[in-house]
């Protein structure tokens, strides 16, 4: 084999391994998220004002003041999200317990940030698995919240191993009676889901809205707000103040392993995913299409009001109006991003849990409109539910090159 | 005179795969050239070069002598190359008129529509070669057969003078396939030239000028129908003597196995598809339900499997009542079911080859403890039936839908002979299928019959009914209208019997 072969055995190789690279999945996903992040930096820069200023004086300067002004957001996303490391250092070399607290508590924060996303991304991506698109998750945590509350705050004298137990399986009921409506309205009577969550998420907010208003209400205060609830139904903080962290999170770790065995360990995983997939199939494989439907609603709403439950019983301690703001909203584009696979709605679930509390630290150090983040969230999505952008973008291969997809199917054909 | 298209040397590779290697083609004018080769052999590959859909990576194409480029199918629509693909690319809801005006628009003064114009040039092109094509109708109205003519009127709306029909007769029934060759017979009077994709033997013997076999991507043989039979055809395509015709000893039948009584079966529009149809087939033999698609058989089969309930009459299956039991509880009892539609009833395109073999018998032990899948074992007997069965997958854990056609049966096949079985409805069970998958599964279907499980077999095919059966019943708008010995029978008794023609007692 002369040189010239190996060079070119080696090329080969590099090639391989790079088209391995360029066709994996996970690549789009990154580069969605890098594409985003570039397109909010962008995006700063045009609505700062200093960079306009700067375009009066050259060219160079107007880079430089929006380079600057991109990595100062940046900046202010990671010190909001993750901590000022400096400030890190300097908590621990001084030794005092609440300095080191106040240092490290972003990054605990976005962690607590993430744990209603866990949950309620598990909902929507359960209801994907099996070809149900419940956009309704937002109402089901505002249900299960509710009937949370209601357990946590009457009734009384229980001992927290029992109460806190009983307050979560009231949200996971609660939320999922909210997704079995749906369901059973789809099974029964072909109802679309679609529509039938939506018209449920209206419902669920006023009817949380006129609880809170009514026989919820903080008899002592005025605010449509609920009294705090029993300490033994709080969930278990692993610090003291000012870091809110609790086991929820673990919960929801927890509750992904879970759905993780049942979708693809069991029998049951096994039915729903192909009632998902295809329910011609599944009906012809002898599945029962109506109770996969109505069943998969019901765990959907489930894991969405422990969404609920969660902020109630970790973070807030008491129930509010309008207190979810957009959890089960962002859970799709969430589940989405991760590909309905538990371990994606995880890491997706972090990643936008430390997107919007580093933005709130965002808005107040570099005076970024918070905003800002759900362009970024958007453009990210965008880019990962349109992959073509992004492979033609970076020039990326197609996953498989399937013989026949260039033929467009036609109508008649399958 | 130059031939009017010919092609030189095409190569075109896909990572792994040599689709086409150095071919050469040369269609002369006014003549039907058959390009016969299995599926996956290149030639729909070869012909998405010519139409544009592909750039090759080497070799030349020449209209009437004069060397083109095609880069897109704008380009072969320019030099006159018209392809009808195998799924139509037509909008349901628009006429005729507007499918064909779709893409060459003739508008008036502002941007506005010819409707009429256009309508008026189709009439005059179906005129002149009897298409018998109305423009004003709504596609999704028209039966497929006259789909496809629509298709074809696409074509010669845009002046092509050569026709690239992809796999045409795939979905046509019997009449329609006859209708068809009639037309392409007036298309060449009219000098046009075709090259039409197929790997049906018959077709090609009767309809072709010139053949020319494709095998592996590269060309193995040209010749003429004069000059070639079915048997060195089969041969040339599968690369190995093929056997055509099925040894089969005579059915031993036994007990009744499945019984069906005055059975009424309504279809998706509520009409009533199958009507008081009565028969039986016995363990060991093959009863082969013969007819034009769309007689009843489909609305029969789903009946018989569970998928839907009849609203009269009765089925027994192995002494059990099952008129209204539950797909699962008839699998249960022994039954297997081959569907007519693999991608859409059979199989679970996204999921694994492993996967799709457990289909029906994953919450069972082996391959379930409990509630818990035992991947293991789903694995392990996928590895077996792909060996037993000779699927040709680079792994069990494939998705199946990456699997061709053939493979994609065998699939289905593998997974309803891996369990013991007492009845077998084995719908369509070749359809689209190449050769070397027709002649495998059913040299496999004999044999199940052969180890006593009873089979319904249900076709179109006539041939491949006459083939395998052992008795013949014939479907007619719904009724089964005789039930004959396939012994003491002739294709031309069958065929008259599925046009509705039934013999005079004695005759």
């Amino acid at each position: 084999m002369s040189n010239s072969d190996k060079a070119q055995e080696k090329k080969k190789f590099a090639g391989v391994f790079l088209d391995e690279i360029s066709k994996s999945p996970l690549t789009v996903t990154i580069l969605a998220i890098f594409s985003g992040l570039v397109l909010g930096g962008l995006l700063v820069a045009v609505t700062s004002e200093d960079v306009y200023a700067a375009v009066r004086v050259s060219f160079g300067e107007t880079l430089r003041v929006a380079w600057d002004a991109a990595w100062r957001t940046y900046k202010a996303l990671f010190i909001g999200s993750v901590g000022d490391p400096a400030r890190i250092m300097a908590a621990f070399q001084s030794g005092d317990a609440e300095a080191i607290r106040r240092a490290v508590n972003p990054f605990f924060e976005s962690l607590v940030q993430s744990t209603p996303y866990i949950f309620a991304g598990l909902a929507v991506a359960l209801g994907f698995r099996v070809g149900l698109f419940n956009i309704g998750a937002e109402g089901q945590l505002f249900i299960g919240a509710t009937t949370t509350v209601v357990v946590a705050l009457f009734l009384k004298g229980l001992p927290a191993i029992i109460h806190v137990p009983l307050a979560l399986l009231a949200g996971f009921i609660g939320g999922g009676f909210w997704g079995f409506i749906p369901g059973w309205l789809k099974a029964k009577t072909g109802g679309h889901e679609v529509i039938n969550t939506i018209m449920m998420n209206y419902i669920a907010f006023r009817l949380s809205e006129f609880l809170l208003r009514g026989p919820l209400k903080n008899p002592e205060g005025y605010s449509p707000i609920t009294a705090e609830i029993q300490d033994s139904a709080k969930l278990w903080r692993f610090f003291e103040s000012p870091i809110r962290f609790h086991i929820g999170f673990f919960i929801a770790l927890f509750c992904a392993y879970l759905v993780y065995l049942l979708l693809f360990k069991t029998t049951w995983g096994f039915t729903l995913r192909t009632v998902g997939s295809n329910p011609h199939a599944a009906r012809y494989a002898g599945m029962n299409i109506v109770k996969s439907t109505v069943v998969a609603m019901f765990l959907s709403g489930g894991l969405a009001g422990l969404a609920g439950a969660n902020e109630v019983l970790g973070v807030n301690h008491n129930l509010a109006v309008a207190f979810s703001s957009g959890y089960g909203f962002d859970s799709i584009a969430l589940a989405l991003l991760g590909k309905s696979h538990p371990l994606g709605v995880v890491l997706a679930a972090i990643l936008f849990g430390f997107l919007r509390n580093g933005a709130i630290q965002m808005q107040l150090t570099a005076g970024i409109p918070i905003d800002i983040i759900s362009v970024l969230q958007a453009a990210i999505l965008a880019f990962i539910a349109a992959p073509a952008i992004i492979r033609t973008i970076y020039r990326l291969k197609e996953p498989e090159m399937d013989l026949d997809t260039i033929t467009l199917r036609g109508w008649g054909g399958n | 005179m130059s031939p009017i298209l010919e092609l030189r040397g095409i190569t075109k590779r896909f990572p792994g795969v040599l689709a086409n290697d150095h071919i050469d083609l040369t269609l002369e004018q006014g003549e039907i050239h058959a390009l016969l080769g299995e599926n996956g052999a290149g030639k729909t590959t070869l012909m998405n070069i010519l139409y544009g859909l592909y750039s090759p990576d080497e070799g030349e194409i020449f209209v009437r002598g004069e060397k083109i480029e095609v880069r897109s199918p704008s380009d072969s629509i320019k030099a006159g190359v018209g392809m009808v693909h195998q799924h139509f690319m037509l909008v349901p809801v628009f006429t005729v008129t507007e499918n064909v005006m779709l893409g060459d628009e003739i508008t008036r003064m502002g941007g506005f529509l010819n409707r009429r114009a256009a309508a008026e040039r189709i009439r005059a092109i179906s005129d002149q070669y009897h298409l018998e094509v109305n423009p004003d109708a709504y596609v999704r109205d028209l039966p497929v057969g006259v789909q496809q003519r629509v298709e074809i009127i696409k074509l010669l709306y845009r002046e092509a003078d050569i026709l690239i029909l992809d796999e045409p007769t795939a979905v046509l029934t019997p009449q329609e396939v006859d209708e068809l060759f009639t037309i392409m017979r007036s298309l060449v009077e009219h000098g046009k030239s075709i090259i039409f994709i197929t790997h049906k033997l018959r077709e090609v013997l009767e309809f072709a000028d010139r053949i020319t076999v494709i095998r592996g991507g590269k060309v193995v043989g040209a010749t003429t129908p004069q000059e070639a039979d079915q048997n060195q055809l089969a041969a040339m395509m599968v690369g190995r003597a093929v056997d055509l015709h099925l040894e089969k000893a005579p059915a031993q039948p036994q007990d009744v196995v499945l019984q069906v009584e005055d059975l009424v079966v309504l279809d998706d529009a509520e009409q009533v598809a199958v009507n008081q149809v009565s028969f039986e087939v016995r363990a060991g033999e093959i009863l082969g339900v013969a007819g034009v698609q769309g007689n009843g058989q489909t609305e029969l089969v789903r009946a018989l499997t569970g998928l839907t309930n009849p609203v009269s009459g009765r089925v027994t299956l192995l002494g059990q009542d099952i008129t209204t039991a539950s797909p699962r509880e008839i699998t249960e009892l022994g039954s297997a079911h081959i569907p007519e539609d693999r991608q859409r009833d059979g199989l679970v395109l996204t999921a694994t080859v492993a996967d799709n073999f457990v289909l029906n018998t994953y919450y069972r032990p082996p391959f379930a403890r409990g509630v818990w899948l035992q991947e293991e074992k789903v694995l392990e007997t996928a590895e077996e039936i792909i060996e037993k069965f000779d699927v040709r997958t680079p792994s069990a854990l494939i998705p199946v839908g990456s699997l061709s056609g053939g493979n994609q049966q065998k699939v289905i096949v593998g997974r309803e002979f891996s369990r013991p079985i007492k009845f077998l409805v084995a719908s369509q069970p070749t359809r689209g299928l190449d050769v070397g998958s027709i002649e495998y599964i059913h040299h496999r279907l004999i044999e199940k019959r052969d180890d006593g499980c009873a089979v319904l077999l249900v076709s179109t095919e006539l041939d491949e009914i006459m083939e395998l059966s052992d008795r013949i019943a014939v479907m007619y708008r719904g009724k089964m209208i005789a039930i004959v010995d396939a012994a003491q029978t002739t294709k031309e008794e069958v065929g008259l019997l599925m046009a509705g023609v039934v013999a005079q007692s004695g005759g």
